[in-house]
């Protein structure tokens, strides 16, 4: 094609959204620390209120740091529009409660985040909205799991800790066949790796505490609108399709168009639920993102080599990552995931649940805490942490064994990871 | 509001407000293979200030039904049709790109139906390039691509959306995706056939806004030059650091350009 092009995705990773600051010439990103705007006038206020010019009021609804995040990720992920939220939990919370109310249903993978199972196991009943979990590898599952009311179909692209391989294609197929959309929890693969709205979803949202931040020094998420979801073609979304009394009788669908879903988000959910990003942490989440492609590259460079070495080992009796040939998701991840399949990963070590304590125990370099996706490298026993509250045949449907270990690999040296991994096998085998 | 036109269902944004007989109606003409959710700014400011606003679906875009009509005139003719079918004796037309084409023709045709005009992102002839026709044609992706990538400023390339948290490359290329098949072609071909706009221009003899856009590539400032020759009595804003589509980059100065000019006295 003659003449521009669109920018390639490292550069929108560094510009995406943002111009030099227009009052100082600032090059960075400014951290706009404030609550509130001053109007010009009252009618630039009254206006701004209602929608009728752009602008900002006050910071629990839009920010301009935060804006240049959004517009960030929104530009990564081929999307509309984005919203930052305080947490992964907060951005999932916008998107079910921008999409329903009490009285619906949402068939989600079973294979999890154990926060976001809690969300929908035991929380959203409480409020009307109901939960069927399936298995994310049979496709056929969410079709049959399907109900009059549900409202949404909601996966990871790599369970967690499993690290089954979403094959979103197939899944859109059947939410768009029942009319309804598609959401993903992009956490573990960023933009970098996998970018679900060109496979069909049509809603994402990212902890960017985990790979977006990437330093481990904020929480937040971000909440993605594909703005291909055709919500006038059903009747199943009236907060999008029905006039909305909170403003003005506004018709979301008819204003904003493809834009429907993330306004009303906004003016909704971010108003009213309040889960808003700190400025701050928009600015440290952005520090990330300029260094998204080379650090999620010396991710999967480190998880490779990691990858092959506890596979030879013989304390290890198995490795489970999509990009082995043993894995069940490894066609599909060929296909989906070419450039790489994240960098956390599970291993089985040799004599179960003391086995993996021991191991845990011996390590010196990785880092034993709840989190994943922090530059320096993790690890975590799934079965007595993150999905304690899961019983013996929960843990099971979930993939996760008492001796399973989950490691996120970060960007140390990669022998002095694979030296460290060593010490621990050793330990765990005595 | 849903209406009836020729036996097709057409949908007009009021800005969810009735249509009121004492205020004065500005209709709202968008552009090739768009509908009325390009002026979303500023069709809501103007039906919270006063105005009665008519931001139309033309045939077959938006939510309207129907075939896409084929000619410039004809599309002009619509637009009064849809005033008769409201009972709406004149108003003020506002078009952008081929709408603004729509609009010219309008005033020219119908003189008595209209008491100003405003033409944003216009230029005479609107030519379109060869590549852009033959890709719409087909119904392929690249037109799309095209229109979003020559329609954008060369900042806005890389956002910086007025609208906080909107990704203005996602937003136009996704309106453009929603157009039905053949819709975006039958809209350009229409534009490339359009001859007669000099004359038409010549013709006007109500207050006429041109809005453009020194980074517009589609209709470009020097090509808009023989038409604001042939008006009578032009009122012309530049927007500096703007592409054609400005409706979206620069939706303040493009609302701050229409209120005082639709706010004006008779001339
Ligand atoms: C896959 C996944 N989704 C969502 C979350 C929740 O994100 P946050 O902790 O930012 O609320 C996490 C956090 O661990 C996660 O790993």
């Amino acid at each position: 094609m003659a003449g521009p092009r669109y920018p390639r995705f490292d550069t929108l990773t560094l510009h995406a959204g943002q111009r030099p600051d227009p009052a100082t010439g600032a090059r960075a990103v400014p951290i706009f620390q404030t609550t509130s705007y001053v109007f010009k006038d009252t009618d630039h206020a009254a206006a701004i209120f209602n929608g009728e010019r752009p602008g900002h009021v006050y910071s629990r609804i839009s920010n301009p740091t935060n804006a240049v995040l959004e517009e960030r990720i929104a530009a990564l992920e081929g999307g509309v529009g984005a919203i930052a939220t305080a947490s992964g939990q907060a951005a999932m919370h916008l998107a079910i409660t921008t999409l329903m109310g009490a009285g619906s249903h949402i068939v989600s993978s079973r294979s999890l985040y154990g926060g976001s199972h809690n969300l929908l196991s035991y929380t959203l009943p409480r409020f009307g909205i109901e939960t069927t979990f399936v298995d994310p590898r049979a496709p056929a599952a969410f079709a049959d799991a399907l109900l009059p009311n549900t409202r949404l179909i909601f996966a990871e692209t790599l369970g967690n800790p499993g690290l089954d391989v979403l094959d979103i294609p197939a899944i859109a197929d059947i939410a768009h066949d029942a009319g309804i959309p598609l959401l993903i929890d992009s956490t573990f693969t960023t933009p970098y790796l996998c970018k679900p709205f060109e496979h069909g979803a049509d809603l994402l949202f990212h902890s960017a505490t985990k790979f977006l931040g990437g330093h481990g020094i904020a929480i937040g998420g971000l909440l993605v609108d594909s703005g291909r979801f055709d919500w006038p073609g059903t009747d199943k979304f009236p907060t999008l399709t029905e006039p909305y009394a909170g403003f003005h009788d506004l018709v979301f669908a008819e204003e904003f168009g493809p834009a429907a879903f993330i306004a009303r988000a906004r003016k909704e959910g971010a108003r009213d639920f309040g889960a808003c990003m700190s400025p701050t942490t928009a600015f440290h989440i952005l520090q990330g993102i300029e260094t998204l492609p080379l650090r999620i590259q010396r991710h999967i460079d480190n998880t490779r080599k990691l990858v092959a070495h506890l596979d030879a080992h013989p304390a290890v009796d198995t490795v489970i990552y999509p990009e082995l040939a043993g894995h069940p998701d490894h066609e599909l991840c060929k296909r989906l995931l070419p450039r790489g399949a994240g960098a956390v990963f599970s291993f089985v070590i040799k004599g179960g649940h003391t086995a993996g304590r021991k191991f845990i125990e011996g390590l010196q370099v990785f880092s034993h805490l709840a989190n994943v996706g922090d530059a320096k490298s993790l690890v975590i026993h799934p079965a007595s942490t993150t999905h304690h509250r899961m019983d013996t045949d929960a843990l099971h449907a979930a993939g996760i064994s008492a001796g399973m270990v989950r490691l996120s690999v970060g960007l140390e040296d990669p022998d002095d990871l694979m030296e460290d991994l060593d010490r621990g096998l050793y330990a765990s085998q005595k | 509001m849903k209406l009836t036109i020729n036996n097709e269902s057409i949908y007009v944004y009021t800005g969810a407000k009735s249509l009121a007989p004492d205020r004065d109606t500005i209709v709202f003409i968008h552009g090739a293979g768009l509908d009325h959710t390009v002026w979303l700014l500023q069709s809501r400011y103007c039906a919270h200030h006063g105005w009665n606003v008519m931001a139309l679906d033309l045939p077959g875009h938006g939510r309207s039904n129907g075939p896409a009509l084929t000619d410039i005139e004809s599309m002009a003719d619509w637009v009064v049709q849809l005033l008769d079918s409201l009972d709406i004796e004149q108003a003020a037309v506002v078009g952008h790109s081929m709408g603004s084409l729509v609009t010219l023709e309008t005033g020219a045709r119908h003189p008595q139906r209209v008491t100003r005009i405003a033409l944003l992102g216009t230029s005479l002839p609107l030519a379109v390039s060869e590549p852009l026709l033959t890709a719409a044609q087909t119904n392929d992706h690249h037109a799309f691509d095209m229109i979003t990538l020559w329609g954008h400023g060369h900042a806005a390339r890389l956002g910086g959306h007025p609208v906080p948290g909107m990704w203005m490359i996602g937003n136009t290329l996704r309106l453009l995706e929603r157009s039905r098949p053949g819709v975006l072609y039958a809209d350009l071909r229409a534009c490339n056939q359009y001859q007669t706009g000099l004359d038409s221009a010549q013709q006007i003899s109500c207050p006429v806004l041109l809005v453009m856009a020194r980074q517009d590539r589609m209709t470009p400032v020097a090509v808009a030059e023989e038409l604001i020759h042939s008006i009578r009595n032009p009122h012309t804003v530049i927007l500096d650091d703007c592409g054609h589509l400005m409706l979206a980059e620069q939706p303040d100065q493009v609302l701050d350009a229409l209120k005082s000019f639709l706010s004006a006295g008779p001339n």
